[in-house]
């Protein structure tokens, strides 16, 4: 499919550029599914931003657009390089995309292998690879795990050590599908902090309300494969009947305030 | 103390170290080395870069199906091999790649079989039920896919008792064991194996032929015709082997007649180089290493040779 | 319950644990085929081998305990050799009656047999003591360095990380059908034989689409973090002085047991 050079007309943010651009996507499957028809999103460097929507909305097959692993019709760029064919090897290190199911992600027998696999892959020596490993690791509160066994390590850790595999690819945008699904309350309240503390560019795929009122100040919100609503997390939460006309959830706390 | 209840079943065709002559599991080994060798170049063209996740997840999910009993009568229970459902659902390189993956898992981290005769472990769990079932299910592809199953069913059968005489003649062949003994009592445990392996392989292709049918079509073209030609072979081997091979001269004869032929045959490079010789290093463990090696080195010549005759026939 | 028991690692640091796995792969490979390459009934040849495991074992603060219960793994495969004191030629030892007919084991036969125990009983405990003393990543590097085909390496590291997480799967769908049909694993079911089979083979069925679809996520995870169709890996070991020194006396070890076994033993 061939993608327009929009990297001159890209428009700009504030006078910078946007870490992520994409506009009009189109996308259907080799089945006929149209999961994308015409979704255009743009997230400034820093900006921390919710995907919201129901199963089916198209969240997934977005993210599998951001890094090329799918392509459609319409132009996604990061930091103003086109996701295209040829550029690929540098978009994949530009984004790193964490799939919901960490047994998807780590798929080495180690800890360690697994974090080295993004920088090893992208060509560094091995010096490098070592010191990335080591600070992704660091950064996700793993440190000293770099020997264990992927299948030894519980839910919430996996997590962690997932999102540590794209971090020690540097990336300038982090993409997040469903991270707490599946964590019990403890592991979940840890995973906050750590997204939090993290000071990447982030686009996370959720169902999880809470983490988004506690997290995001920017949501977006999808349904049947085009973007319904885009704005800040206090207002559209507070919008009843948009969340309920998209089948979402108001967290317990907006709640409250509202009728309070 | 876990002992991997698992695999009791399969356990038969699992050979353990010390049960083949080192020269017969160098020469299983080198024939299996032949085939791995065929199937990843083959299953690299289909495949790709996607060869290494695809064939390394099916791996484990043959090792997880084989986990998956059902109890047939008195006790005992139905188990999947592997190898048919692999062959047929993969095609027959990648399902020899998978089955080579699970052979060699076993037989390094479980001791389920043993490392210097995996070759012929290999051959047996690997090679010839891909044979066999392949080979011959490419015969019935284009049928109405119930002759299909019944047709699969004898097939995966067959290719059970393949390997059960081939391990049997192993044994023999050896001096592990009398072939007046071995062929029959490994025929008649896995002729009940075979049916587990057949009831299952059927039931599981059924559910695939309902739920995702394009898959099957996908494969059922993955090998060439020679497949046909060397399931059919097989076949007849195993047909004319099984009343054949109880008769054959015993165990130790054999080996005995194994290790004449071979100081024969190392006698000539002897003469040659008159001063080669090994101070106290016994001639009958390094001339049976070279005595496997030569045999390997033969067969997998005269294999390349029927290959390469096969494809410029085909080309021309 | 998770598949955690497949794991036959002992977490230790001996001099046997930190040694170049390379060297422990060799010399373990080496000493299975010199064990094969041994003749029948050179018992001080057999003693000498096992000498060695008992040694590395103390090394390695393995019990001979754990080692042996693993071995019997091998057991049920002796039947197949059970027939030779019967069946070789030799001077009889032992007649038994059974009905008409007379079974007599020879001299011959019978050293034939318990060697063949003696050789595959020790190999299988070499084999277990490098499992139980090598993590199995570390292994794979071993052979990867010993240049065995990197695909197959490949292949065998990845169903090793599934290995774990389809096993849990199939048990999971274990348990469904168990909970359904209110019968133990093992016990026996209702239905025919081909409805049962059906159970099983639907559950096997729905294991590999799944597994199809596993397979692909992974290849997607890995496109992601830049594979482009070669799999690269750190070397993670070097071999040492002492490695070296380990390596080359058990294989002289071996050699004199073998040269010995030949001639004088």
């Amino acid at each position: 499919m061939p993608i327009q050079h929009l990297t001159d007309s890209i428009p700009a943010t504030n006078g910078r550029q946007p870490t992520l651009l994409v506009q009009d996507l189109a996308f259907h499957y080799p089945d006929g599914h149209e999961a994308l028809k015409g979704v255009s999103l743009q997230v400034a460097p820093g900006e921390k931003v919710a995907l919201v929507g129901p199963n089916g909305a198209g969240k997934s097959t977005l993210m599998l657009h951001l890094n090329g692993l799918l392509q459609g019709k319409g132009v996604v760029a990061v930091s103003g390089l086109p996701v295209e064919k040829q550029n690929l090897p540098l978009i994949r290190s530009k984004v790193g995309i964490v799939f919901q199911n960490p047994d998807d992600q780590l798929f080495s027998p180690t800890v360690f292998e697994d974090v080295a696999f993004g920088p090893l892959h992208m060509g560094l020596p091995e010096a490098d690879v070592r010191a990335r490993v080591a600070r992704a690791l660091a950064q996700v509160g793993m440190a000293g795990f770099e020997q264990r066994l992927s299948h030894h390590l519980s839910l919430g850790q996996k997590k962690r050590v997932a999102i540590a595999t794209v971090l020690s690819m540097d990336p300038e945008i982090l993409v997040l599908d469903e991270p707490s699904a599946g964590l019990d309350p403890r592991s979940r309240r840890a995973l906050i902090n750590l997204l939090r503390d993290l000071p990447q560019t982030m686009l996370v795929s959720t169902h999880d309300m809470m983490l988004v009122y506690e997290l995001f100040p920017r949501t977006v919100i999808m349904d049947e494969g085009v973007v319904v609503a885009d704005g800040a997390t206090q207002e559209l939460l507070h919008d009843a009947a948009l969340l309920e006309a998209h089948g979402l959830e108001r967290p317990y706390l907006v709640t409250v305030t509202t009728a309070g | 103390m876990f002992m991997n209840p698992i695999f009791a079943d399969v356990l038969w065709l699992h050979v353990p170290d010390g049960f083949l002559s080192p020269g017969i599991a160098i020469f299983c080994w080198a024939l299996a080395l032949l085939a791995v060798g065929l199937a990843v170049r083959n299953a690299r063209e289909t495949f790709d870069e996607r060869l290494v996740p695809l064939a390394g997840v099916m791996a484990a999910f043959i090792f997880a199906g084989q986990m998956i009993n059902f109890p047939v009568a008195g006790g005992t229970s139905g188990h999947l091999v592997g190898a048919s459902l692999a062959a047929i659902v993969l095609g027959p390189w990648l399902g020899i790649l998978v089955m080579t993956a699970v052979i060699s898992l076993q037989g390094l981290l479980f001791q389920d079989g043993g490392l210097l005769v995996m070759g012929a472990n290999i051959l047996a769990m690997g090679v010839i039920p891909a044979l066999v079932t392949y080979g011959l299910y490419r015969l019935v592809v284009a049928r109405a896919w119930r002759t299909r199953l019944i047709a699969v069913a004898a097939f995966a059968w067959l290719s059970v008792m393949a390997a059960a005489l081939f391990v049997a003649l192993g044994l023999g062949f050896s001096g592990t064991s009398s072939f007046r003994l071995a062929v029959p009592a490994m025929l008649g445990i896995h002729a009940l194996i075979g049916v587990g392996e057949a009831l299952i392989t059927v039931a599981a292709l059924s559910f695939i032929m309902r739920t995702r049918p394009t898959l099957l079509a996908e494969s059922a073209e993955a090998g060439g015709k020679g497949w046909i030609v060397g399931g059919v072979i097989v076949t007849l081997l195993v047909l004319l082997l099984s009343p054949l091979a109880s008769s054959f001269p015993d165990g130790l004869e054999w080996v005995a007649e194994e290790n004449g032929f071979i100081h024969t045959a190392l006698d000539a490079p002897y003469q040659l180089l008159p001063d080669y010789t090994i101070p106290f290093f016994g001639e009958t463990a390094l001339s049976t290493i070279i005595a496997g090696i030569v045999g390997a080195l033969i067969v997998a010549g005269l294999t390349i040779g029927v290959v390469r005759l096969l494809r410029t026939r085909r080309h021309a | 319950m998770h598949i955690n028991v497949f794991d036959h690692y002992h977490e230790q640091t001996t001099a046997v644990h930190r040694l170049d796995p390379r060297v422990k792969v060799v010399v373990v490979v080496l000493f299975i085929l010199s064990n094969a390459l041994l003749p029948d009934g050179v018992w001080l040849a057999y003693a000498l081998m096992g000498l060695l495991i008992w040694l590395a074992a103390r090394a390695a603060n393995l019990s001979m305990g754990f080692l042996v219960k693993r071995s019997l793994i091998v057991l049920p495969f002796l039947l197949a050799a059970i027939t030779i004191p019967f069946t070789l030629p030799g001077t009889t030892i032992l007649t038994f009656h059974v009905g008409q007919h007379a079974l007599s084991m020879s001299d011959a036969g019978l050293i034939r047999f318990i060697s063949i125990m003696v050789r595959s009983w020790l190999s299988v405990l070499a084999a277990i003591g490098l499992t139980a003393t090598t993590p199995f990543p570390d292994l794979l590097h071993a052979l990867r360095h010993l240049h065995v085909p990197r695909v197959l390496i490949a292949i065998i590291s990845f169903m090793y990380r599934y290995l774990f997480v389809l096993a849990d799967e199939a048990l999971r769908l274990l348990r469904a059908r168990e909970s359904r049909s209110a019968r133990s694993l093992a016990g026996k079911g209702g239905g025919s034989i081909w409805w049962r089979a059906q159970v099983a083979g639907s559950m096997i069925g729905q294991l590999l689409l799944r597994s199809l679809e596993r397979s692909d996520r992974v290849y997607n995870a890995m496109l992601a973090r830049g594979y482009r169709g070669e799999l690269l890996t750190m070397t993670t070991h070097e071999m040492t002085s002492r490695d070296w020194w380990v390596g080359a006396t058990a294989v002289t070890l071996l050699l004199l047991i073998q040269v010995g076994g030949h001639t004088f033993l």
